[in-house]
C-alpha cells in the first residue's frame, strides 16, 4: 500500500448554533432526525476514511447527503465540528493561517459546483487568479493560463467574461482554473455536470490520461455512475452524511454493506463494473478451451469473445498464469442474474 | 357578513378610517389655536405655558392633549446644545503642544480633535485647489510665512485651463473613449469660456477631497460591518436615519463642531455620503455567491487578498451604485455648503437665487451639473476598465497618453506665455477667464423669464392662484385639522394593519417623537408639500414608466434620462421652476414633482423589467392580449419593487420640500433654515432634521413591511 494522503477520523460537520456542545452531549451517537428536531442540520456524520497516493476517490449519493460538506471540510473551507483530518501526515485542523494557505496554494485545487468564477475576469484571468495570487509574474502566469485554456478546449474565448459562456464552457473554465497550479490533491465537486455527453466523454478521458500521467490523489463527486465507475478507484456512498460503504466498484455492487447501498446500485449494469475476477471460478483450472482472457478484463469488453465459446474459458493473471477459469452460461447468469434478484 | 370573511383586511382598514374621521369630528378645534407664524414662538408670551425640565424651561401655548400633546421634548434641542458646548469647550482638558507658539497649551479634547481634522482637510482642499488655480497656502503649510516672504517665486502658479482642460479629456479617452473625451473637453472649454473657471476649480477641489474620503470611508465601514455583526447592529441605526435625514440638518451642528469654511464642508459632505456607500458595500458583499469566496480561499488567497481581488470586484455592481450616491451626494453638498461658506460654484448659485438673477444661476447650475455628470461616467469608466494582455504594444503606444499629456503641458504653458503678450492690458484669457469676465448669457435668460413673466403673466397668475387657493390651501388646512391623537391613531392603526405589533410600536414611537417635539404643525405643514409632491410623482412616474416600459429603446433611454437628472445637485432644481413661477409654493411644489419623479419612473422601469421572461411567454402563448398582461401579471408582479420606488420617491420629496424653505414656505424647513444663522441654532436643527427623518421612516417602516410580506406572498421573496 502507498503512503495515505488524505485520512479522516470520525468527522463530523453539523451546522446551527450550539453544534458544537450537541455533539458533545450526542457521545459520538448522532441522529440526524433529534439535531435536526432541536434545530441543527447534519452534514457530515462520522466519517472515517484514507485516500492513498495517486488513488480516485469518487463519492455519491442523492442531493443533499453531504458530499460538498465533507470536501469543504477536507479543504477547510469549512471547521469541522468534530473529528480529526490529517492531509500528508499533518493535522489539518492545527494549521495556522498561514501554512493553511501555503497548502492551498501548493497542494490543493478545487473544482466548485457551481463553477464559482469570479465575475469581473476574463477566462484567461480566471484561469491565472492562482498563479498570480502565489505571486507568479503576469507574464508566466498568463502564458500558463492560455495552456490550459487550449487543454479544455476554449481556445478563441479567452477573452469572455464568465456571463458570456455557456455552463459547460464555464465548467471548463473552473476545471482550468484548478488544474493551473499543478496541485497534488484534487477536489472535483460535479465537474462534468454541466457537459454536453460528446464533451463529457472527452473531458474524462483526457482526465483518466491526465491521471494516468500526473498521478493526482483525487475526490471525486458524482452522481452518475457510468462516470463513477469509468474512473473510479474506490467509491464512497453517502446517504444523511454518513458513508455507508467505501469500497471499490466491485464490491460495492457485489457486496452491498446495506439495504440502501444495495438499491443505490441496483439499476448499475452489473458487466461493467465486475471484472473476470470477480466471477471466475479459481477452483476449476482443467478442461480449459483455446481462448484466454485477463482477470482484469470487464466483463462487458469480454463477454461477447466469452459467449462465443463452446468451451470453458481460461482465465490468467498478467503473468499468463492460468489462475481460473469460467463459463458462458456464468456471464449470461451475472449480467441478467443480478437484475432479477433486485426486481 | 361574507364580504368580511372574504376581505378582512379591507373591513379593517375601513374600520380604521372610521375611527380617524369619528375623532376629527369629535375633536373640535380649540379657539385659541391658530398656526404660529415667524418667531412668535420664541417670544415670551403671557398666554404660554412653562415647565421645567432637567433645569431648561420651554415655553408653550397648551392646548387639550387630544388636540395637540404639549411638547414634552422641547427641551431636547437645548440639551443638546448645551451638550455640544460642554463637549467642544469644557469636556476632557488636556495639554498640548502647539507648534506656532512652541509650548504647551491646555484644550478640551473634542476641540483639539477638531482643530486637527479641520486643519488636515484643510491642507488637503488647499493642496488640490492650488494645483489647479495657483496660490501659496500649500508651500506656507510645509515651511513658514516668513520663507515665503523671502522666496515670493516659490507661489504655485497653477494650471492653465488648457492643460486642465487637455487633462481632462485625455484622461476620459483613456478611461472610456473618444465620446467621452469630447465630452469632457466640451465642459471644460464651456467652464472656462463663461468664466466660471475659479469657482469651479473650487468645487472640483473640494469635491476631489470629499468623494474619495467618503468612498474610502464607506467602503471600509461597510466592509467592516460586513465583517462583525456587532459593528453592523452599531451603525444600523444611525444608517437608517441618515437615510432620511435632509442633507441641511447636519449643517447646524457642523457649524459649532467644525466652524464656517470649505473644510467643515467636506466633513458634513462625508456625514451625508458615507451612509449610502456602507449600504450599498454591504448589500453587495452580502450578495456574492458563497462558493465564490470559497473559490478565492482554495486559490490560497489570504484575507486581504481575499478582500481586494474578489470580494470588491466581484461586489462591484453595488460597490459602483454607491459611488454614484457618493458623487451625486457630494454635488448636492457643494451647493448646500455653501451656507456655511463653502467656496466655489454653489456660493454662486445661492448667490444668484437669492438676487434673483436665474441667468446666472442656470449658468453655475448648469456648471455644476456638467461636472458632476462627468466625475460619474468617468468613475463609471475607471470601474469597468479592462486589461489587454496579448497586445503587442509598441513604448508609443503604451505611454501615449502620458506623451500628449506631456506635449499638452508644453503647448498649454507655451500659449499662456504667448497670452501675456497679446492681453497685455486685460486679463490673460488664455491662462484663465476671470470670473463673470467671460461670455455669459445670463442677459439672455434673464429678458427671456421676463418675456415669459410678460407674456404669460395671467395665465401663469391665474393657475397659481388656482393652485394656491383652491388645492393647496385646503388641502393644507385639512392636514391641519387633524387632531394629535387622530393622527397618533391613523398611524399606529395603519402600522399593526401592515406589520402586526411590531410595526405598530416603531411607528407609534416615530410619531409621538414627532408629536411632542416643539413642531407638530410644522410636520403637518411638511407632510402636505410632500403628500401632494409624492402623489403628483408616483402618478406622472407610473404612466411614463410603463409607457416606455413597452419598447426595450425607450426603456433604456429613459434609465438614462433618470441616471442623468439624479446626478443634477437638488438646488439646481429650483432654478427652472423659479424662472416659471417666482417665488411662491407652487415653484416648491413643481421642484418637488420633478425631482421626486426620477425614482417614481425608474423603479417602474426596473419594477416591470424584474417580471421574468418565462412569465411573458407564457402569458402570450395564453392568449392574453397587451393590456390584460399588463394589468393582470406585470403590475401585481412589479407592484413591490414599484413601492419601493414610492419609497425613494418620499425621501425624494421630503428632501426638495426642506430645501425649498430656500424659497420660503412654511415648514420644518424654514426653522432649519433659521437654525442656521442662530447661534445656538445646532439643537433646534439637529432634532429639526431628526423630525423629517422620522417622518420619512414612518413610511420607509411601513412600506418595506408591506414589500416583504407581498413578496412573500408572491414569492418572489
Ligand atoms: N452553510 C450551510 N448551512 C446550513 N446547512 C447547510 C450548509 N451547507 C450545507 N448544508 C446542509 O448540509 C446538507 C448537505 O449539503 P451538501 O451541499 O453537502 O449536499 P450535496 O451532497 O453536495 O448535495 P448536491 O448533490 O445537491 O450537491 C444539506 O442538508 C444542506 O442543507
Ligand atoms: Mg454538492
Amino acid at each position: 500500500m502507498s503512503e495515505t494522503v488524505i485520512k479522516c477520523e470520525s468527522v463530523y460537520k453539523i451546522f446551527g448554533e450550539n453544534a458544537k456542545k450537541m455533539l458533545e452531549e450526542a457521545n459520538g451517537n448522532v441522529d440526524a432526525k433529534t439535531f435536526q428536531d432541536k434545530g441543527c442540520i447534519v452534514g457530515v456524520n462520522n466519517a472515517s476514511f484514507e485516500v492513498a497516493k495517486g488513488e480516485m476517490l469518487v463519492v455519491m449519493g442523492l442531493s443533499g447527503s453531504g458530499k460538498s460538506t465533507l470536501l469543504r471540510c477536507i479543504s477547510r473551507l469549512t471547521d469541522a465540528t468534530g473529528g480529526k483530518i490529517y492531509i500528508e501526515g499533518q493535522d489539518l485542523l492545527e494549521l495556522n493561517n498561514k501554512e493553511l494557505i501555503d497548502l492551498r496554494r501548493n497542494k490543493m485545487g478545487m473544482v466548485f459546483q457551481s463553477f464559482a468564477l469570479l465575475p469581473h475576469k476574463t477566462v484567461v484571468e480566471n484561469i491565472a487568479f492562482p498563479l498570480q495570487i502565489k505571486g507568479t509574474s503576469t507574464n508566466d502566469s498568463i502564458s500558463r493560463a492560455m495552456e490550459m485554456v487550449k487543454l479544455v478546449g476554449l481556445d478563441g474565448r479567452e477573452n469572455y467574461f464568465p456571463r458570456e459562456l455557456s455552463g459547460g464552457q464555464q465548467q471548463r473554465v473552473g476545471i482550468a482554473r484548478s488544474l493551473a497550479v499543478e496541485p497534488d490533491i484534487w477536489f472535483l465537486d460535479e465537474p462534468f455536470s454541466a457537459l454536453d455527453p460528446l464533451i463529457r466523454k472527452e473531458m474524462q478521458d483526457e482526465f483518466l490520461r491526465l491521471q494516468e500521467k500526473l498521478q493526482k490523489t483525487i475526490m471525486f463527486i458524482t452522481h452518475d455512475f457510468d462516470e463513477a465507475l469509468k474512473l473510479a478507484d474506490r467509491i464512497a456512498i453517502m446517504k444523511d452524511g454518513i458513508i455507508e460503504q467505501l469500497d471499490t466498484p466491485a464490491n460495492i455492487v457485489l457486496n452491498p454493506a446495506t439495504e440502501y447501498v444495495r438499491k443505490f446500485t441496483e439499476e448499475v449494469p452489473r458487466e461493467k463494473v465486475l471484472v473476470i475476477e470477480d466471477v471466475m471460478d479459481a477452483s476449476n483450472k482443467d478442461n480449459l478451451g483455446d481462448l484466454k482472457v485477463s482477470k482484469d478484463d470487464i466483463i462487458e469488453n469480454v463477454a461477447e469473445k466469452i459467449l462465443t465459446q463452446e468451451k470453458i474459458v481460461g482465465v490468467v493473471d498478467s503473468d499468463n498464469k492460468v489462475v481460473g477459469s469460467i463459463k458462458p452460461s456464468k456471464i449470461i447468469d451475472t449480467v441478467f442474474g443480478g437484475r432479477k434478484n433486485g426486481s | 357578513m361574507e364580504y368580511l370573511k372574504k376581505y378582512p383586511k379591507l373591513f379593517q382598514w375601513l374600520f380604521l378610517l372610521a375611527v380617524f374621521f369619528a375623532l376629527c369630528f369629535a375633536i373640535d378645534v380649540p379657539e385659541t389655536y391658530k398656526f404660529i407664524r415667524g418667531q412668535a414662538e420664541f417670544v415670551k408670551d403671557p398666554n404660554q405655558s412653562v415647565y421645567f425640565f432637567l433645569g431648561k424651561e420651554v415655553r408653550y401655548y397648551a392646548f387639550d392633549v387630544f388636540w395637540r400633546l404639549p411638547p414634552l421634548l422641547g427641551w431636547l434641542p437645548i440639551w443638546i446644545n448645551d451638550g455640544l458646548f460642554f463637549l467642544m469647550n469644557e469636556w476632557m482638558p488636556m495639554e498640548f503642544w502647539n507648534e506656532d507658539t512652541q509650548e504647551f497649551k491646555t484644550r478640551p479634547l473634542l476641540l483639539q480633535i477638531s482643530r486637527n481634522l479641520t486643519s488636515f482637510m484643510t491642507f488637503l482642499i488647499e493642496l488640490i485647489r492650488e494645483i489647479l488655480l495657483g496660490g501659496l497656502e500649500t508651500i506656507v503649510a510645509f515651511t513658514s510665512w516668513d520663507f515665503i516672504d523671502a522666496y515670493p517665486w516659490l507661489e504655485l502658479p497653477g494650471l492653465p485651463w488648457t492643460i486642465v482642460a487637455a487633462g481632462a479629456a485625455i484622461l476620459s479617452y483613456k478611461l472610456s473613449g473618444k465620446g467621452l473625451a469630447l465630452f469632457a473637453g466640451l465642459t471644460m472649454i464651456y467652464i472656462s469660456l463663461f468664466g466660471q473657471w475659479k469657482p469651479s476649480m473650487q468645487t472640483l477641489s473640494f469635491i476631489l477631497v470629499a468623494a474619495p474620503l467618503s468612498f474610502i470611508f464607506g467602503l471600509g465601514l461597510g466592509i467592516a460591518a460586513y465583517k462583525s455583526k456587532r459593528v453592523e447592529k452599531a451603525l444600523y441605526p444611525i444608517l437608517l436615519v441618515m437615510q432620511t435625514m435632509p442633507q441641511y440638518a447636519v449643517l447646524v451642528p457642523a457649524l459649532v463642531l467644525f466652524g464656517v469654511g470649505d473644510h467643515a464642508a467636506v466633513i458634513i459632505t462625508m456625514v451625508v455620503a458615507v451612509p449610502p456607500m456602507i449600504l450599498l458595500t454591504i448589500l453587495g458583499l452580502r450578495a456574492i455567491p458563497p462558493e465564490v469566496i470559497e473559490a478565492g480561499r482554495m486559490s490560497g488567497c489570504t484575507n486581504w487578498q481575499l478582500m481586494l481581488k474578489v470580494l470588491i470586484p466581484t461586489a462591484r455592481r453595488d460597490i459602483l451604485i454607491g459611488v454614484n450616491q457618493v458623487i451625486m451626494v457630494c454635488f448636492s453638498m457643494a451647493v448646500i455648503s455653501a451656507f456655511i461658506g463653502a467656496k466655489g460654484l454653489g456660493f454662486n448659485l445661492l448667490l444668484a437665487l437669492n438676487q434673483l438673477n436665474i441667468g446666472l444661476a442656470l449658468e453655475a447650475g448648469l456648471c455644476i451639473s456638467l461636472i458632476a455628470i462627468l466625475l460619474d461616467k468617468m468613475s463609471l469608466a475607471w470601474a469597468n476598465q479592462q486589461q489587454d494582455y496579448f497586445g503587442n504594444l509598441s513604448f508609443y503606444q503604451r505611454n501615449k497618453n502620458i506623451l500628449f499629456f506631456g506635449g499638452s503641458i508644453v503647448v498649454g504653458i507655451i500659449l499662456a506665455y504667448i497670452g501675456t503678450f497679446i492681453f497685455k492690458d486685460t486679463f490673460n484669457y488664455l491662462f484663465e477667464v476671470p470670473h463673470n469676465k467671460g461670455i455669459s448669457t445670463a442677459d439672455f435668460w434673464n429678458k427671456g423669464v421676463d418675456w415669459i413673466f410678460d407674456t404669460f403673466f395671467v395665465y401663469i397668475k391665474a393657475f397659481n392662484t388656482w393652485l394656491i387657493v383652491d388645492v393647496l390651501q385646503p388641502m393644507r388646512a385639512l392636514y391641519l385639522r387633524m387632531p394629535a391623537v387622530a393622527t397618533l391613531v391613523l398611524a399606529v392603526g395603519a402600522g399593526y394593519l401592515i406589520g402586526g405589533i411590531r410595526s405598530a410600536l416603531v411607528v407609534a414611537a416615530l410619531t409621538l417623537f414627532i408629536a411632542l417635539s416643539p413642531w407638530w404643525d410644522r410636520a403637518l405643514v411638511t407632510l402636505y408639500m410632500a403628500t401632494f409632491g409624492v402623489v403628483i410623482s408616483c402618478l406622472i412616474g407610473f404612466t411614463v414608466g410603463t409607457i416606455c416600459f413597452q419598447n426595450k429603446k425607450s426603456a433604456a433611454f429613459m434609465l438614462g434620462v433618470c441616471d442623468i437628472f439624479q446626478t443634477f445637485p437638488s438646488f439646481v432644481y429650483l432654478i427652472p421652476v423659479m424662472m416659471l413661477f417666482g417665488i411662491t409654493d407652487t415653484s416648491v411644489l413643481i421642484a418637488v414633482i420633478v425631482y421626486a419623479t426620477i425614482p417614481a419612473t425608474r423603479y417602474t422601469i426596473e419594477g416591470l423589467r424584474s417580471v421574468p421572461v418565462g412569465l411573458h411567454e407564457a402569458a402570450t402563448m395564453s392568449g392574453v392580449n397587451k393590456f390584460q398582461r399588463l394589468t393582470k401579471i406585470e403590475f401585481p408582479l412589479a407592484f413591490p419593487h414599484m413601492m419601493l420606488g414610492i419609497n425613494q420617491t418620499i425621501v425624494f420629496a421630503l428632501f426638495m420640500v426642506i430645501i425649498g424653505a430656500f424659497i420660503g414656505t412654511e415648514d420644518l424647513g424654514q426653522y432649519i433654515l433659521k437654525a442656521l444663522s442662530d447661534k445656538n441654532g445646532a439643537g433646534i436643527g439637529l432634532t429639526l432634521g431628526i423630525c423629517v427623518a422620522f417622518i420619512g421612516l414612518i413610511f420607509d417602516n411601513l412600506i418595506r413591511t408591506w414589500v416583504e410580506k407581498r413578496k412573500k406572498h408572491l414569492g418572489i421573496a
